[in-house]
C-alpha cells in the first residue's frame, strides 16, 4: 500500500485512493464489529448493549482519515512526504541558541509564582510539570545518550520517595540531609539491580526493568512493616527554609516564614517554596547532563548507543560505562522521589505503576531521545493538557500510546530531535586551545 | 501429597495457558527479532472478544456447550487475528530498519494504546462469566482433601496438545514453515530467493494472535473473570516462559510455559502467594543471566 | 611458542599466535594455525572467502574466545595472553586496535567525537571519573585540549580538517575507511588489525591507503595485521604475508616466496595458474558507500 505516487500526470486517481481507503474501512470493520459494536455489562450476568451506530462512525473515520492521508501524501513528493525539512531546519537552528533557550526558559518560570496571576493551582501545577521535567531529564541520561530503554524508571523514584520517607520519619532528618542520601540509595539500587543485567542485549534489558518496576511495587505493598503496605506512609514534613517553617501557629521558640519576613500568612508561601526547590533540582539535573555529554564519560555513553561493538573494540568497559548511566539517572530520580514525597506529605503504592514510568519514558521518546528541549515541551504537553481539560484525562494514556507509535513510525529520533555536538574543532574547549587554529 | 497433585494440576492447566501465548512471542523474536511487547494485549483483546461472543450465543438461546465452545474459539481466533495483523501492519512494518530501540518502544506504545482502547470501549470493570464447562473427576481423595481434575482443565490440555502438534507439523512440513525459518536466518537472502518477507512475517503474527487468542477463550471459560488489565501480567510471564524455554523455539516456549506455570501453582501454594508474581520475574532475571539461550534455545553468536 | 620459525631471529615476535582452533557447533573456522607478527612490520593475512580470516581477527580482538590456542602479545606494556582477556581489555590494557570490514564509526557523532572516544582511557583518567571534568579542572582541560590536538593532527594528515564537525555517518565511503583507522591509531595501540581496509575503495583510494598504512608504520612503529582480499594491497606493502584456506594456513613468508608457493597458487587460482598480483579487483568508486 505504498502511497507515494498516487498522482501521476494525469491528476488525482481517485480510483486508487478509494480502493485504499475502502481495504482500510473494511479492516477497521473486523476490528470494530465486536468490540465497537457489543458493550458487556460490567461484573457477571452476561447484559450486553449493542450500539451498531459506533462502528458505523468508526470505520467512516477510517476511510475518510485513511482517503485524506493518502490526498495529502499524494500532493507532495514521495521522498519528503514524511519528513518535515522545514521543521529539521527550524529546530537545528533553535539548538545553536540553546543556552540562551534555556536562560530564557528559567528565568520565566522563576518569576512566575511571583506574578500576581499566580494563584495556588498554578503553582502547584507548575511543580508537578517541573517534576516531570526532572524525571524526564533523568531518564533521558538512561534512554536519550546512553541508549539503554529503562521501563522500570518509577522504581528509583520510589526507592528515593521512600528513602527519603523513612529517613525523615524514623532518624528526624531534615529534607537537606535525606535527599542527598535518598539520592544515593537510589543510585546504589540502581547499580545494584543494573550490575547483573547491564550486560543484555537491549530488548531484554528493557524487559527486566520492567520486571524490576513491578517487582519494587509488590515488594512495598507486601512489607508492610517497613512501608506501611498499600496504606502508605503519611505526616511527611516540609522541609524548611534555613529553619523557617510554613505553618500559620509555629511551635513556641520557633519563627515561621510569614513571621520573619512580617508578612501576614499564605498557604501559598509553601506552595512556591516547594516549587523554587524542584526548578532548583531540575536546573541541576540539566547542569550536570549538559555538562556530562561533553565529558569523556558522557561521549562513551553515547559511544555505546550509537555501537557497542566499536566501543568495545576502543577499551570501553560497557558494563561500567552502562552502569554509570543507569546509576546516575536512578539518582536524580532518587532526588524526584524525595522531594515528591516532601511534596504530598504523604506516599503510597499506587504512585509508582508501571504507568507513571511509561508516561516518564513517553515524555523523553516524543520530546526526542537525547534533546533537553523536547523534554519540556513534552513535559508540558502530556501533563499540563490532562490537567487543565479534564475531558481529555480520560484519553490521555491512549493518545500516549498512539503517539510513540506515530513518532516511532513518523520521526523515530522524536519530535525535537537535534544533535549538537559536544566539542567543535572550530570552538576548542575553555583556554588552551584558542591561538593553536589553522 | 494430595495438595501437591491438585497443584501439579492447576499448575499444568495454568502453564499451557502461558505456552499458547509464549509461542506468539517465541515465532514473532524469531522471525524479525524483536520483543512483541503488545502480545500480551493481543490475548486481552482475545478474552474479551470471546466473552463478547460467549454473551451473544447466550442470548441467542445456544443451548450445546460444545457448539458454542467451537463457534465462539473460531470467531475469536479469527477476530483477534486482525488486530494481530493489524499491529504488525501499523506499528512494525514501517519501523524495519529503523534504529535499534524504535520497534521496542513502538510495541510499548501499542501495548499502553491497546490497553486503553478496551478501556475506553468496555470501561474499566472487571467482567465475568458464569461457568459453562462445569464437573469434572476426582482423581484421589484422601482425608476429605479431594484432587480433581475438572473437564475444563482437561479441555486446555487437551487442546494445547493438538495445537502444538499442529503447529510442529506447519513449522516442519508447510512452505510456510520453510519460508518463516529462511526469513529467520536472514531476510534479504530470503527475498533473494522468492519468498514474501511481508507475507510470511504477517502470516507470523495472524498465527501468534490466533494462539493467544485460544488462550483468552480458554481463561475466560476457565476463570470467568477479565478486565482490560490482564495482558501486562499475563504477557510477561508468557514472556518469561518464551525466553526460559529458549526464545526462537516452540517446544522451548511450551516446556517454558508448563514450567512457569508450575512454579506459579507451587510458590503461592507453599510459600507466600503475594509474592508469585516476584518469582515469575526472578526466575526471568536468573535465567537471562545465567542462561540466555534457555532451556532449548540456540546460540546467538554475535556478528562483528 | 617453539612452532613458529622466524625468518629473522633477530628482531623477536610481538604477537604470537599458536595452535589456534575456533569451532563453531561442530564446524571448524580455524583449524590449528600459527603464526607471528612484528613491530613495524605489515603482516597481511590472505585468503579466499570463508578462510577464516575475519575469525583469527576475532579471536585476537577478543570477540571470540577461541576454542584451543594461545594468543600472545608482547611488548614494553608486558605480556599479554590475549585468549583470556575481555575485548575491551584486550584494547584497553594489551594495546590491541582494530576496524572493521563494514565500518563501524559512530554515525550519529561527528569525526572529532569519535576521535576523542579513542582517547577514552586516558582522559577518563585525567577527569578522575568526570570529577574534575565536571569541576572544569585545569588539569581535564589540558589533557582534553590536548586529545583535541591527536585529533586534529590525524584530520590533518588524512586532509580531512573540514570533516572535522560533521556526522560521522554522513561522510563518503572512503573518508570513512580513514577516519575509523585514525580512531584505531588515537588509542595509541601497539598492534593494529585491519579488516578488509580496502574493501569498496577505488584505486587512487586504494593508493593513499597504502601510502597512508606505510606512513603508520614508519611513524608509529606498530605492528600492523592486515586481513585483505585485495592482491595489490598485500603484496605492495605487506613484510610477510600469512595464507589461510579453509581455516588451516597454507603458507606463510614474504610476499615473494607466497607468491610462487604452489600451494597458494592452488588454492587461490584453482587450475588458471595466474600470479595473484594479477587478481585484484577495482571495483567501482561509488560501490557499497554507506
Amino acid at each position: 500500500m505504498d502511497l507515494g505516487n498516487r498522482f501521476g500526470d494525469d491528476g488525482i486517481q481517485w480510483g486508487a485512493i478509494l480502493k485504499d481507503a475502502g481495504l482500510a474501512a473494511l479492516v477497521a470493520l473486523v476490528l470494530a464489529l465486536l468490540l465497537f459494536g457489543v458493550r458487556l455489562s460490567d461484573g457477571g450476568g452476561g447484559g450486553l448493549e449493542f450500539r451498531p451506530w459506533w462502528v458505523v462512525i468508526a470505520v467512516a473515520a477510517v476511510f475518510a482519515g485513511r482517503a485524506a492521508v493518502a490526498l495529502w501524501i499524494g500532493t507532495r513528493k514521495p521522498a519528503s512526504g514524511t519528513a518535515l525539512p522545514w521543521f529539521d531546519r527550524a529546530v537545528a537552528r533553535l539548538s545553536e541558541h540553546k543556552r540562551l533557550l534555556f536562560a530564557a526558559f528559567f528565568l520565566a518560570v522563576a518569576i512566575l509564582p511571583l506574578l500576581p496571576v499566580a494563584d495556588r493551582r498554578m503553582v502547584d501545577l507548575a511543580t508537578l510539570v517541573m517534576i516531570y521535567v526532572m524525571l524526564g531529564w533523568g531518564l533521558n541520561i538512561v534512554v536519550g545518550l546512553a541508549g539503554l530503554l529503562d521501563l522500570g524508571y518509577v522504581a528509583f523514584y520510589a526507592v528515593g520517595a521512600y528513602s527519603y520517607t523513612l529517613l525523615a520519619i524514623h532518624f528526624d532528618l531534615s529534607f537537606w540531609v535525606c535527599l542527598p542520601l535518598a539520592g544515593a540509595i537510589a543510585a546504589l539500587f540502581g547499580v545494584l539491580l543494573g550490575f547483573p543485567v547491564l550486560r543484555l542485549r537491549g530488548d531484554y534489558l528493557a524487559i527486566v526493568t520492567l520486571g524490576f518496576g513491578e517487582m519494587t511495587r509488590i515488594i512495598i505493598i507486601n512489607w508492610s512493616s517497613l512501608t506501611g503496605g498499600s496504606e502508605g506512609i503519611t505526616g511527611i514534613a516540609v522541609p524548611t527554609l534555613f529553619g523557617l517553617r510554613f505553618t500559620p501557629s509555629p511551635a513556641a521558640g520557633e519563627t515561621a516564614f510569614h513571621q520573619f519576613f512580617g508578612i501576614p500568612f499564605g498557604g501559598i508561601h509553601k506552595l512556591i517554596f516547594l516549587f523554587y526547590i524542584i526548578l532548583i533540582l531540575a536546573l541541576l539535573t540539566h547542569l550536570f547532563s549538559e555538562r556530562m555529554r561533553k565529558l569523556p564519560m558522557g561521549r562513551a555513553w553515547e559511544a555505546l548507543r550509537e555501537d557497542e561493538i566499536a566501543s568495545r573494540a576502543l577499551g570501553l568497559n560497557p558494563v561500567l560505562v552502562k552502569l554509570s548511566a543507569f546509576g546516575l539517572g536512578a539518582m536524580f530520580a532518587g532526588f524526584a522521589g524525595s522531594f515528591f514525597a516532601t511534596r504530598q506529605g504523604f506516599i503510597n503504592p499506587s504512585s509508582f505503576t508501571f504507568i507513571e514510568s511509561a508516561i516518564i519514558l513517553a515524555i523523553v521518546v516524543l520530546g526526542g531521545m537525547g534533546s533537553q528541549v523536547g523534554v519540556i515541551c513534552a513535559a508540558i504537553v502530556l501533563i499540563l493538557l490532562p490537567e487543565l481539560a479534564r475531558d481529555f484525562a480520560e484519553f490521555r494514556m491512549l493518545l500516549f500510546g498512539g503517539a510513540m507509535v506515530a513518532i516511532m513510525v513518523w520521526r523515530p529520533r522524536g519530535l525535537l530531535a537535534h544533535r549538537v555536538p559536544s566539542v567543535r574543532l572550530g570552538q576548542a574547549p575553555p583556554g588552551a586551545l584558542r591561538g593553536g587554529l589553522p | 501429597m494430595e495438595y501437591f497433585l491438585q497443584q501439579l494440576i492447576n499448575g499444568l492447566t495454568l502453564g499451557a495457558v502461558y505456552g499458547l501465548i509464549a509461542i506468539g512471542y517465541t515465532m514473532v523474536y524469531g522471525i524479525i527479532g524483536m520483543i512483541n511487547f503488545a502480545h500480551g494485549e493481543i490475548y486481552m483483546i482475545g478474552s474479551f472478544i470471546a466473552l463478547i461472543c460467549f454473551s451473544i450465543l447466550g442470548l441467542s438461546g445456544v443451548a450445546s456447550v460444545p457448539l458454542a465452545i467451537l463457534v465462539v474459539l473460531l470467531v475469536t481466533v479469527l477476530f483477534t487475528a486482525a488486530y494481530g495483523w493489524a499491529v504488525e501492519r501499523l506499528a512494525y512494518r514501517p519501523l524495519r530498519g529503523s534504529f535499534r530501540l524504535a520497534p521496542l518502544i513502538s510495541a510499548i506504545g501499542m501495548s499502553i494504546f491497546l490497553q486503553n482502547y478496551v478501556q475506553l470501549l468496555q470501561g474499566a470493570r472487571v467482567k465475568a462469566m458464569a461457568p459453562m464447562v462445569t464437573g469434572g473427576f476426582v482423581v484421589t481423595e484422601r482425608a476429605g482433601f479431594q484432587v480433581t481434575l475438572s473437564y475444563m482443565q482437561i479441555i486446555i490440555m487437551a487442546l494445547t496438545l493438538i495445537l502444538m502438534a499442529g503447529f510442529s507439523q506447519l513449522i516442519s512440513r508447510t512452505a510456510l514453515g520453510r519460508a518463516q525459518r529462511a526469513c529467520e536466518q536472514d531476510q534479504k537472502m530470503a527475498a533473494l530467493s522468492g519468498i514474501d518477507v511481508d507475507r510470511t512475517v504477517s502470516l507470523t503474527f495472524l498465527l501468534g494472535a490466533g494462539l493467544a487468542a485460544v488462550a483468552g477463550v480458554m481463561t475466560t471459560l476457565h476463570y470467568g473473570v477479565i478486565d482490560f488489565f490482564i495482558g501486562f501480567l499475563v504477557g510477561l510471564k508468557a514472556f518469561t516462559a518464551a525466553v526460559l524455554g529458549g526464545i526462537g523455539s516452540l517446544p522451548g516456549a511450551m516446556l517454558g510455559g508448563i514450567l512457569i506455570g508450575l512454579v506459579e501453582a507451587f510458590w503461592a501454594a507453599y510459600f507466600a502467594a503475594e509474592y508469585k508474581d516476584v518469582a515469575a520475574f526472578s526466575i526471568l532475571v536468573l535465567v537471562l543471566v545465567f542462561r540466555p539461550t534457555g532451556l532449548l534455545g540456540q546460540p546467538e553468536v554475535e556478528k562483528v | 611458542m617453539s612452532a613458529l620459525a622466524s625468518p629473522d631471529a633477530a628482531v623477536p615476535a610481538m604477537l604470537e599466535v599458536a595452535h589456534l582452533s575456533m569451532h563453531f557447533e561442530g564446524i571448524t573456522a580455524i583449524d590449528d594455525v600459527s603464526f607471528s607478527a612484528r613491530r613495524g612490520e605489515i603482516t597481511g593475512i590472505i585468503g579466499p572467502n570463508g578462510a577464516g580470516k575475519t575469525t583469527v581477527f576475532n579471536c585476537i580482538t577478543g570477540f571470540y574466545r577461541p576454542s584451543v590456542g594461545r594468543i600472545a602479545l608482547d611488548h614494553e606494556g608486558g605480556r599479554f595472553l590475549l585468549e583470556r582477556m575481555e575485548g575491551f581489555r584486550i584494547a584497553r590494557d594489551a594495546g590491541v586496535a582494530r576496524t572493521f570490514q563494514n565500518i563501524r564509526l559512530f554515525p550519529r557523532m561527528t569525526v572529532l567525537e569519535n576521535l576523542l572516544v579513542a582517547q577514552h582511557v586516558k582522559l577518563m583518567r585525567a577527569s578522575v571519573f568526570s570529577i574534575a571534568g565536571l569541576l572544569g579542572l585545569p588539569r581535564f582541560r589540558e589533557a582534553e585540549a590536548a586529545a583535541i590536538e591527536v585529533a586534529r593532527g590525524w584530520l590533518d594528515r588524512l586532509g580531512l580538517v573540514k570533516a572535522a564537525d560533521r556526522e560521522a555517518g554522513t561522510l563518503a565511503h572512503g573518508q570513512q575507511r580513514k577516519i575509523e583507522i585514525a580512531r584505531a591509531m588515537c588509542s595509541e595501540p601497539k598492534l593494529l588489525c585491519l579488516d578488509e581496509p580496502a574493501a569498496g575503495l577505488n584505486p587512487r583510494e586504494t593508493a593513499e591507503l597504502n601510502r597512508l598504512l606505510l606512513d603508520i608504520r614508519e611513524d608509529y612503529g606498530v605492528g600492523i595485521l592486515l586481513i585483505e582480499h585485495d592482491m595489490a594491497v598485500v603484496m605492495g606493502i605487506s613484510d610477510r604475508v600469512v595464507v589461510l584456506n579453509y581455516g588451516a594456513k597454507i603458507s606463510d613468508g614474504t610476499p615473494e616466496e607466497v607468491r610462487n608457493d604452489p600451494a597458494v597458487i592452488r588454492a587461490y587460482l584453482g587450475e588458471e595458474g595466474d600470479p595473484p598480483e594479477t587478481n585484484s579487483r577495482g571495483p567501482s568508486p561509488g560501490r557499497g558507500r554507506p
